[in-house]
């Protein structure tokens, strides 16, 4: 732990850290166009892609410069989006088929280039081979600097044209009829993407790097239904991301960066996908189970209400009867009839329940409800005026709207005949004279 | 003064197939055109090719007597429902305030007013209450609603629906073709691609019969015939041919 803090305090270890922060909040803030415009593959492939280039730009060079490597990688990045696109275009070859031929053939060609510069004697080519799996340690200043800078313009560039982004990315066609330039637009959000996939080559790696780009943007997708919040947080799931993949990885000999970046984000985006308030699994579950617990109680009272209602003389009956009525599971069950007999609602005596007078207006209430709704499909045109194309709810009728509902409910004979005494006595409600 | 819309020779092909055929038609202003045809007579393709979506082989289109670079703020194009992913993180208003996109100009945020124009947009079409939901929690209806109501907030003078119609509810029906007739009477001209032919005599003042090339051109009540439609469909229109025969038939009786 304490080498950890002495480690931190190396002016080295802090650019390094700076450069990666940067780096994460770029990819995870244009990954979420890429993933919007379905484009996560297409990041993958231009990753991969970039090994040649890498390769490429070494051969000609001579040394290890990020500068050229990232020219080499995006100009061999640029050319394999260009093939996918050509292929698709010119082919009956689909897009996922077109993006697997040219990754693969790119990276191939990437390896064998790689294997060709060590075995190689002359030249300085130490450090090359960490463009497959990354290594932020082996950053230098100069590269840092230049990575961070290219971060800060496609940060700045996503800020100013934040709108136009948005909207050739939900709706081209629509973009184009307000007279943007859309196919530049386009091209300048692939660009962006692409230098935010090399810049990140040498610390992620181009086996992992499209996971970078598109791991935040996943698991940010997961809190938010805005566009901008989504954008911002996987920024910053990225950055953090980023800093504690490298934090570990230069304090540890012998881990490389990218896999330590991508375990990071990738606990986000399962921490996310459990959690998550929007689409969640956990929130899914609970909501569905709360939903099952409330129609089961529902249930349980019309079906209660309807025998009351069938047999005016007896107003016991035994619990097997009402659920057989409507069947639900033996785990509700026990949870139903617990549920409404400490509400009040019903009283149970050896397998006998009953309505009590609170049940009776609950249930009542919910029947009435039910059946108006029931009617109210039957009749769904003839109120469309008042609804106004809204979901239904009796609030929204008209005073006539809903006599007419009633005097429709008592037409079909789905008048609730029992009325609960409270509601007798108190007329409530304007409706019961009509009943 | 002139038209909102002249379209001159027109054709367009893909793959060398024509689609469109030497299509000339202009359109007068305040009037709602119905442009029908039968499946693959290139409907869509007429409007996306009018504003320049689809290249054209050939054939000149004026908007208000100008080119559509100068008039584009004039225009407004309601696409297809099923052309977006309605998963994006958005809700309702902020799709329309896109329809004000083209006004405030490139780089700026919407102002409050454009906010406002959205919001009583989104009210027209009996949207506000869905205002802040996501769009992938509306239903079909609504969401062409939103669609609608992202055209009106462009303020345009001249526009372009495909198949509003199209999977909505009844309800939705009733409320586009009062937003249609509320356009009209300000003045606005509005082409819809359409393809129901019982409602076209309802909806429609003039339409534009299309199978390829233009089969006829005019007025609702002088053009919309059965012989026209015949001319249209080809063979393909049963029904209409039965609905005259069993008028007679019970005349018969």
């Amino acid at each position: 732990m304490k080498e950890f803090f002495l480690q931190f305090q190396d002016p080295n270890t802090q650019w390094v850290l700076f450069g990666t922060l940067l780096l994460g909040l770029s990819s995870g803030v244009l990954g979420s166009f890429a993933l919007l415009r379905k484009q996560s593959l297409i990041g993958d492939a231009m990753a991969h892609a970039a090994l040649p280039g890498v390769c490429i730009a070494f051969l000609l060079y001579g040394s290890k410069s990020l500068f050229w490597f990232i020219i080499g990688a995006a100009i061999s990045g640029f050319i394999s989006t260009w093939l996918i696109h050509i292929i698709v275009k010119k082919s009956r070859i689909k897009e996922d088929s077109a993006i697997g031929i040219v990754l693969s053939v790119f990276f191939g060609f990437g390896i064998v280039l790689l294997t060709y510069i060590q075995n190689e004697s002359t030249g300085n080519k130490s450090g090359l081979d960490d463009f497959i799996f990354g290594q932020a340690a082996s950053l230098v200043k100069s590269d840092v600097i230049l990575i961070s800078t290219i971060s800060v313009v496609l940060l700045l560039l996503t800020t100013l044209f934040y709108k136009e982004f948005k909207i050739i990315t939900f709706d081209p066609s629509f973009a184009k009829g307000i007279g943007l330039p859309v196919k530049w637009f386009d091209s300048i959000l692939i660009i962006m993407i692409v230098l935010a996939v090399v810049i990140g080559l040498q610390t992620v790696g181009v086996i992992l790097m499209a996971a970078m780009l598109i791991t935040p943007a996943i698991a940010a997708r997961y809190w938010t239904d805005r566009l901008s919040f989504m954008i911002i947080l996987a920024g910053l799931i990225g950055a953090f991301s980023g800093g504690v993949g490298t934090l570990i990885s230069t304090t540890t000999k012998g881990l490389p960066t990218g896999p330590l970046i991508i375990v990071a984000a990738t606990s986000i985006f399962i921490l996310s996908l459990i959690f998550g308030p929007k689409k969640g699994l956990l929130q899914a579950f609970i909501k569905h189970l709360k939903l099952r617990k409330k129609t089961a109680l529902n249930q349980f009272l019309l079906s209660l209400y309807d025998l009351n209602e069938q047999s005016l003389h007896s107003k016991l009956f035994s619990e097997i009867e009402v659920f057989e009525k409507r069947k639900i599971s033996k785990s509700l069950q026990q949870y139903v009839i617990k549920e409404l007999s400490n509400k009040g609602l019903i009283s149970v005596e050896d397998g006998q329940v009953s309505l009590t007078d609170k049940g009776l207006e609950a249930a009542y209430e919910l029947v009435l409800n039910h059946r108006l709704y029931e009617t109210y499909l039957m009749h769904e045109l003839e109120f469309q005026e008042v609804m106004s194309h809204k979901e239904f709810s009796i609030s929204l009728l008209t005073e006539k709207e809903k006599q007419k509902l009633y005097q429709l409910l008592e037409l079909h004979g789905r008048k609730p005949v029992l009325v609960p005494n409270s509601l007798r006595a108190h007329k409530k409600k304007v409706f019961i004279h009509e009943l | 003064m002139a038209h909102p819309l002249s379209v001159e020779n027109i054709t367009v092909a893909y793959h060398k197939k024509p689609v469109l055929q030497e299509v000339s038609f202009s359109v007068p202003e305040g009037k709602l055109i119905g442009i029908i045809g039968p499946n693959g007579a290139g409907k869509s393709t007429l409007i996306k090719t009018i504003l320049g979506l689809i290249p054209k082989a050939s054939g000149s289109i004026e908007f208000f007597g100008d080119t559509y670079k100068k008039q584009i703020k004039r225009i407004g194009y309601v696409p297809q429902r099923g052309t977006v992913d309605w998963d994006f993180p958005t809700n309702a208003l902020d799709v329309v305030t896109m329809g004000r996109y083209g006004h405030i100009g490139w780089m700026k945020r919407p102002k409050k007013e454009d906010i406002e124009i959205a919001k009583a947009c989104l009210k027209k079409v009996g949207m506000l209450e869905y205002a802040n939901r996501q769009i992938s929690q509306l239903s079909g209806g609504q969401q062409q609603r939103v669609f609608l109501a992202r055209a009106l907030a462009q303020d345009a003078d001249l526009y372009f629906m495909d198949e509003p119609f199209v999977g909505v509810d009844a309800a939705t029906e009733k409320a586009i073709v009062t937003l249609l007739n509320e356009l009209k009477e300000r003045g606005k001209t509005v082409l819809v691609v359409h393809h129901d032919l019982q409602t076209v005599k309802e909806y429609f003042d003039w339409v534009l019969l299309l199978n390829m090339r233009v089969i006829a051109y005019g007025k609702t009540e002088e053009v919309f015939n059965l012989e026209n439609l015949q001319k249209t469909y080809g063979g393909k229109l049963a029904f209409l041919e039965e609905r005259p025969t069993l008028v007679k038939e019970n005349r018969s009786v």
